[in-house]
C-alpha cells in the first residue's frame, strides 16, 4: 500500500509542475463541448443524444491525457529506475488512482458545463452520480492499462485512443445508457442493469491488469 | 542487511532479440565480499546482462538467484537488495534532488536515512543544491545524485554500468572509493571496458567472445 501512495504522490508532484494531463484533457474538454454546443445550436437534442454526446465528449477528453501517465515514464528514460524500486502491482495501481483522480477533476468542470450549456437536465442525481462514479473505475482502469502497452509502441497517441475505443466499449455503451435514464427516471432500479455491467466491468478490468501488468511492463 | 552472506548466481542466461542471440549460457556466481566484472566489445550484450541480473529484463532461457544467508530471495522483493547505476537509468528532471532522493528511500522502506544522504551529498559534492530541480544538473552533477539513490539504502549488490560515464576526476575518486568499500564485505558487480576498473574485479565475465 505505501508504494502504491508513493506512486501516486510522485505523479501528483510532477504533474502539479507540469500540468500536462491536466491541461490536456481540460482544454480538450471545453474546446469540444464548445464545438458540439455551437453545431447543436437551438436544436433541443432528445435525452439519448445529449447522454452520447457526454459520453463522447468524456472518452475523448480523458483520453488525451491519461497515457500521459505511462508515456512519460518511458519518453524521459524513468521507466526502469521506477521498476527497479517498485512492484509492477504497485505501479499499476499508483497509476491507476494518478488517473481516477485525473477523471474526477475533468468531471467537476465537464458535468456542470455539459448541463448548463447543453441544457440537460437530470432528473435522478442517484443514478447519474453513481453512474459516474462506477464508471470512473473502468474507465481509469482499462485506460491505464492501455497506456501501460502503448508506451512502448513509436505512434504513441493515436495508437491510445484506437487501442483503448473497444476495451471501453462497455462502459461507453451502459454510461450512455445509465446516463439516459439518469434524465428520464428517478427510479434507481431503473438503471439497476446497467450499474451492475459498470460495476463488473470496473472489477474485471482491475483485476484483470494487476495479474497481467508484469507481463505488460516488465520486457 | 549488514553481515548477511549473499549470493547472486546466474544459471545459463541466453538472450536473443528476434533471430538475434546477444547472450549465450552466461554462468557464473558470486557471494558478498567480492567485485565480478563484465567486460566485452560495443553491442556485446553488457547492458543486456546487467538489466536481466538487476530483474529489469527477462532472459529468453536461463534463470537469476539472489539467496539471502541461503535462503532465495523473492522475484518481486529483489529490488530491496540492490542498487544500480548506468547511463540508461535517469531520475526525475522536474522533481528537486532532495525529492528524487525521498522518494527512492521511501521505496525502499527506509526511514532514518538523513544521516546516510547527508554524508553521500558531502562525498559527491552536491551539498547545498539539495532543493533545486534536477534539470538544473549537469549530466555530471546528475550522474553523481544516481550514485547517492543508489547507495542511500546500503545495497548488498550495487550494480555499476560505465562507472566513470560523466564523471571529473573528484567525481571518479569519489565512486572509486564507495566501489573499494562496496566491495569488502558485499557484492559489485561493474560492466565496463576500462582496464583500471578490471581491476576492481575478482571474476571478469567477457561477453560476445567466441
Amino acid at each position: 500500500m505505501k508504494q502504491i501512495w508513493l506512486i501516486f504522490l510522485k505523479d501528483v508532484q510532477q504533474e502539479f509542475k507540469t500540468r500536462y494531463a491536466i491541461n490536456a484533457i481540460m482544454l480538450f474538454a471545453i474546446v469540444t463541448l464548445s464545438a458540439v454546443s455551437f453545431s447543436i445550436g437551438a436544436y433541443t437534442a432528445t435525452t439519448r443524444v445529449l447522454a452520447a454526446l457526454f459520453w463522447i465528449i468524456l472518452f475523448f477528453s480523458s483520453m488525451s491525457g491519461l497515457s500521459h501517465i505511462f508515456i512519460r515514464e518511458e519518453e524521459t528514460q524513468t521507466a526502469d529506475t521506477l521498476k527497479l524500486v517498485a512492484r509492477p502491482s504497485s505501479i499499476y495501481l499508483g497509476k491507476f488512482f494518478f488517473n481516477l483522480v485525473l477523471l474526477v477533476l475533468l468531471e467537476v468542470i465537464l458535468i456542470p458545463l455539459f448541463i448548463a450549456i447543453m441544457n440537460f437536465k437530470v432528473v435522478s442525481f442517484q443514478i447519474f452520480l453513481l453512474t459516474m462514479f462506477i464508471g470512473n473505475f473502468g474507465l481509469a482502469g482499462g485506460g491505464t492499462m492501455v497506456a501501460a502497452i502503448i508506451s512502448k509502441a513509436s505512434t504513441k497517441g493515436a495508437l491510445f485512443t484506437v487501442l483503448s475505443f473497444p476495451i471501453l466499449l462497455p462502459v461507453l455503451i451502459s454510461g450512455i445508457s445509465a446516463t439516459r435514464k439518469a434524465a428520464e427516471s428517478v427510479k434507481l432500479m431503473d438503471a439497476q442493469n446497467e450499474l451492475q455491467a459498470l460495476l463488473a466491468y470496473g472489477i474485471i478490468i482491475i483485476v484483470a491488469s494487476i495479474l497481467l501488468f508484469d507481463f505488460v511492463w516488465n520486457e | 542487511m549488514l553481515n548477511a552472506k549473499m549470493e547472486l548466481i546466474a544459471e545459463k542466461i541466453v538472450k536473443g532479440f528476434g533471430h538475434f542471440l546477444v547472450l549465450k549460457n552466461i554462468s557464473f556466481k558470486v557471494s558478498s565480499g567480492s567485485a565480478i566484472a563484465i567486460t566485452g566489445p560495443n553491442g556485446s550484450g553488457k547492458t543486456t546482462l546487467v538489466k536481466i541480473l538487476c530483474n529489469l529484463m527477462a532472459p529468453t532461457r536461463g534463470q537469476v538467484v539472489y539467496q539471502n544467508n541461503s535462503q532465495k530471495i523473492n522475484r518481486e522483493d529483489i529490488f530491496q537488495y540492490i542498487g544500480l547505476v548506468g547511463p540508461y537509468l535517469q531520475l526525475y528532471q522536474e522533481l528537486s534532488a532532495q525529492e528524487n532522493i525521498d522518494f527512492f528511500a521511501r521505496m525502499r522502506n527506509l526511514k532514518n536515512y538523513s544521516a546516510r544522504v547527508k554524508q553521500l551529498m558531502e562525498l559527491f559534492n552536491l551539498s547545498g543544491r539539495e532543493h533545486d530541480s534536477v534539470k538544473t544538473y549537469s549530466s555530471g552533477m546528475q550522474q553523481r545524485l544516481k550514485y547517492v539513490c543508489a547507495l542511500i539504502h546500503e545495497p548488498d549488490v550495487l550494480f555499476v554500468d560505465e562507472p566513470r560515464s560523466n564523471l571529473d576526476q573528484a567525481g571518479i575518486e569519489a565512486v572509486y572509493s564507495i566501489l573499494q568499500e562496496q566491495k569488502k564485505d558485499k557484492i559489485l558487480v561493474i560492466s565496463t571496458n576500462d582496464q583500471e576498473d578490471l581491476t576492481l574485479a575478482d571474476q571478469i565475465i567477457r561477453v560476445g567472445v567466441a
